[in-house]
């Protein structure tokens, strides 16, 4: 039994689990991954853990070859032209998808809340549109389209959770990743305190503005470290980039950070 | 001469080196959070007041000219005098003018962001004329000779053993480590002033057209004695400050009250509808409003962004906001500091010179969560972002965003990129921190993660060529 729940709730569970994962086999959800950029290229093993995970709830994973990037960077700089530029590659890769599984929440938002406003009054509005209503953030995708709760994981460790803003404040994502993590067996959740604080990340803001943004990773990476936990899990990438990286340099003691993604393919 | 951009950025550098004075700040912040939790819980329903209190101050701008017009004739015939000053300028102008023509001597002042947006006291003070700041904060602040770092707490940067000794020094009072003691010393010094001085200015949180009124909440009572002691009052308003029925106080002054400070309504509230009118015993002799617009109107003409305006000075959005608690608010530069004062400033002050406050957010959401009058504060922070760049390209952003596009559009491109990477992050170290390091910002503070060997792409298309 997980630490931390009760019989029932761990009861109460192993039928509707068995349940979700047995209709999913006949269900047969063909899922598109939309996988960003720099989780491509410096956290593949991301991208790795969505398919298992999908893939073992019985779904057919599809992986769009040509996508890049979402056109966020530019798009928070303020250069929309050329935003635009990327982003509609983006639209022309995900038009057949039936539904869009996003890696980060921040990623995801773009798809979903900024390319409507991105292509307002263009000729690709209505493809923007259309990608918004299709797109998800993992989670998101799992527990309100899925039904899902437990995927069947076994992760031994006491883990805090990290909502990155653009999950939590864009997208409303909150409750959907806990809701996983504690269906995970041997996993203890730990909620820390300033939890919905920013780590500090913010893209471009990292690089433009280092020293607030340290800052604003020490007050983050205090948090978790006060918690006396050895993993910081997140939906989003990018967050634990600067979180591992803040500590790293100046943390007393190994705290691993871990997308929720891997944490569910661990069996 | 830096720029301010410049400043901006040594400014941030010196502040968020002050581990303490943040830890203080942020400390003094979390307390504010517990108490504004518990009083919004005593709304019925804190979601639906906010979208209720946003369609109100919405409606009373899209309705500006009428609302303020209704407003100058209800007051203007109890006997008190508008003014409507385009800008900071004039508004001055017009006080100095009044001061002069009715010999005043001293002034008492409560609480205005007004005046420190268009920079009375310096004016006043040139003109020879004594002024006084009576709220709390705001006297601490002048004594201080520095502007307020907060526009709700002017002075909650400065713990007590710093008040004690400014006041030693300014006021030659004992040391002291009780809140209540300084408050009596600055209490016995006020109380002076309010009876010396012969022209009261005030700010003003609301002016209700229904009635022809301006609505005051304080904590002190300070305001209460600047307004009805001096035979002159002046009060310095933006004219954005509309509430169209006198029942929108109902819901105002606790919400108001709530987001700002965590208090269900605050000590005093007053309304103020003319000067002291026949038959009255207490009360100014003359009434003045300053009806100030200061390219309050440039912001009215963004539809994007007009419900910026809607702003009630609140203060929350400072309050929860991880940019301001880490730089504090003098780091700004500006009157207004935090979210909201990253979005307006531009509109009032010129977007080229302070479009750096707008790209100075990571724009986390939580101002937006936590306006009371519903502002879409970070996403005006983006707004600014882009209009800055339609208005003024820089060309090395130019250059970034144009190699960016060219290599985002050209998968294989990336992929020879994502191949190289490892082998280029072998030589990291040597330059590494040095200029010929490219992300040498982050590798200051932070580690950079390695490129993996092998990208997801590439895992993909091998699985799906084994899986033939």
């Amino acid at each position: 039994m997980a630490p931390g729940r009760s019989a029932n709730e761990c009861i109460s569970d192993l039928p509707k689990a068995a349940c979700h994962r047995t209709l999913a086999l006949f269900s047969f959800m063909r899922v598109t991954l939309f996988i960003p950029c720099f989780i491509d290229s410096i956290y593949p093993h991301v991208g790795v853990a969505m398919v298992k995970v999908l893939e073992g709830l019985g779904h057919q994973v599809v992986y769009p070859e040509g996508q890049t990037c979402c056109g966020q960077p530019p798009f928070n700089s303020g250069y929309w032209d050329e935003a635009r530029v990327v982003a509609s590659r983006q639209l022309a890769f995900f038009k057949d998808a039936e539904v869009v599984v996003s890696a980060s929440g921040s990623c995801g938002a773009m798809f979903k809340v900024f390319y409507p406003e991105l292509f307002q009054g263009k000729p690709e509005e209505t493809e923007a549109k259309s990608l918004s209503a299709r797109t998800f953030e993992f989670s998101d995708f799992l527990v309100n389209q899925l039904g899902v709760r437990d995927v069947g994981a076994r992760f031994d460790g006491r883990v805090t959770f990290h909502d990155g803003c653009h999950g939590l404040r864009e997208l409303g994502t909150k409750e959907e990743p806990r809701q996983l993590l504690r269906a995970v067996k041997g996993l203890e959740l730990v909620e820390m305190g300033e939890g919905e604080a920013c780590c500090g990340f913010g893209g471009m803001f990292a690089v433009k503005y280092p020293e607030i943004s340290t800052a604003m990773a020490e007050v983050k990476c205090n948090s978790i470290l006060d918690t006396g936990v050895e993993y910081v899990v997140s939906n989003d990438s990018s967050c634990l980039m600067q979180i591992q990286g803040w500590l790293d340099r100046n943390s007393p003691r190994t705290v691993k950070s871990l997308h929720l993604a891997e944490v569910l393919a661990s069996r | 001469m830096i720029s301010i951009q410049e400043q901006f950025h040594r400014d941030t550098e010196r502040t968020t080196a002050d581990v303490p004075r943040r830890a203080f700040i942020r400390k003094a912040l979390h307390g504010y959070e517990v108490r504004r939790d518990e009083t919004k819980a005593t709304f019925t329903d804190w979601q639906q007041a906010r979208t209720v209190a946003a369609d109100i101050k919405y409606d009373g701008l899209n309705h500006l000219d009428g609302y303020l017009k209704e407003f100058e004739e209800k007051f203007t015939a109890r006997g008190g005098k508008i003014f409507w000053a385009s800008n900071s300028g004039q508004a001055r102008d017009y006080i100095l003018k009044l001061a002069k023509e009715r010999q005043v001597k001293s002034i008492v002042k409560s609480k205005a962001m007004t005046s420190e947006e268009i920079h009375l006291n310096p004016a006043l003070e040139e003109a020879g004329y004594k002024v006084v700041e009576s709220d709390l904060g705001e006297f601490i602040q002048q004594l201080m000779h520095e502007p307020p770092y907060h526009f709700v707490f002017p002075c909650m940067h400065l713990k007590r053993d710093e008040i004690s000794a400014l006041f030693q020094r300014e006021l030659g009072s004992a040391a002291t480590d009780s809140p209540e003691e300084l408050t009596l010393i600055a209490r016995r010094f006020l109380r002076q002033q309010y009876i010396e001085a012969d022209m009261g200015i005030s700010g003003g949180n609301f002016i209700v057209a229904e009635t022809g009124m301006i609505s005051i909440t304080e904590n002190e009572g300070n305001a209460r004695l600047t307004t009805a002691m001096p035979k002159i009052h002046v009060a310095l308003i933006g004219i954005e400050k509309i509430l169209p029925k006198l029942a929108d106080l109902a819901l105002f002054l606790p919400m108001l009250a709530t987001a700002g400070t965590g208090q269900h309504i605050t000590c005093y509230n007053s309304m103020y509808g003319g000067p002291r009118q026949p038959g009255e015993t207490d009360g100014p002799e003359e009434f003045h409003i300053v009806l100030l617009d200061n390219h309050r109107t440039r912001l009215l003409a963004d539809a994007q962004q007009r419900d910026a305006l809607g702003c009630i000075r609140c203060g929350a959005c400072l309050n929860v906001c991880p940019i301001f608690k880490n730089i504090g608010g003098h780091a700004y530069g500006t009157t207004y500091q935090g979210p909201i004062g990253s979005v307006i400033t531009p509109h009032f002050r010129g977007l080229q010179d302070w479009k750096h406050l707008s790209g100075a957010s990571s724009l986390c959401g939580a101002c937006t969560d936590t306006c009371p009058v519903k502002i879409d504060i970070h996403h005006h922070l983006l707004h600014n972002r882009r209009n800055a760049v339609a208005e003024k390209k820089v060309w090395w952003e130019r250059l970034i965003w144009f190699g960016f596009v060219q290599t985002m559009t050209r998968p294989w491109f990336l992929r020879i990129a994502n191949k190289l990477a490892p082998w280029g992050q072998k030589l990291h170290p040597l330059v590494l921190g040095t200029v010929f390091d490219p992300v040498r910002t982050w590798t200051k503070t932070r580690d950079f993660p390695e490129v993996a060997p092998e990208s997801f792409h590439d895992w993909w298309a091998k699985r799906k060529e084994t899986s033939k």
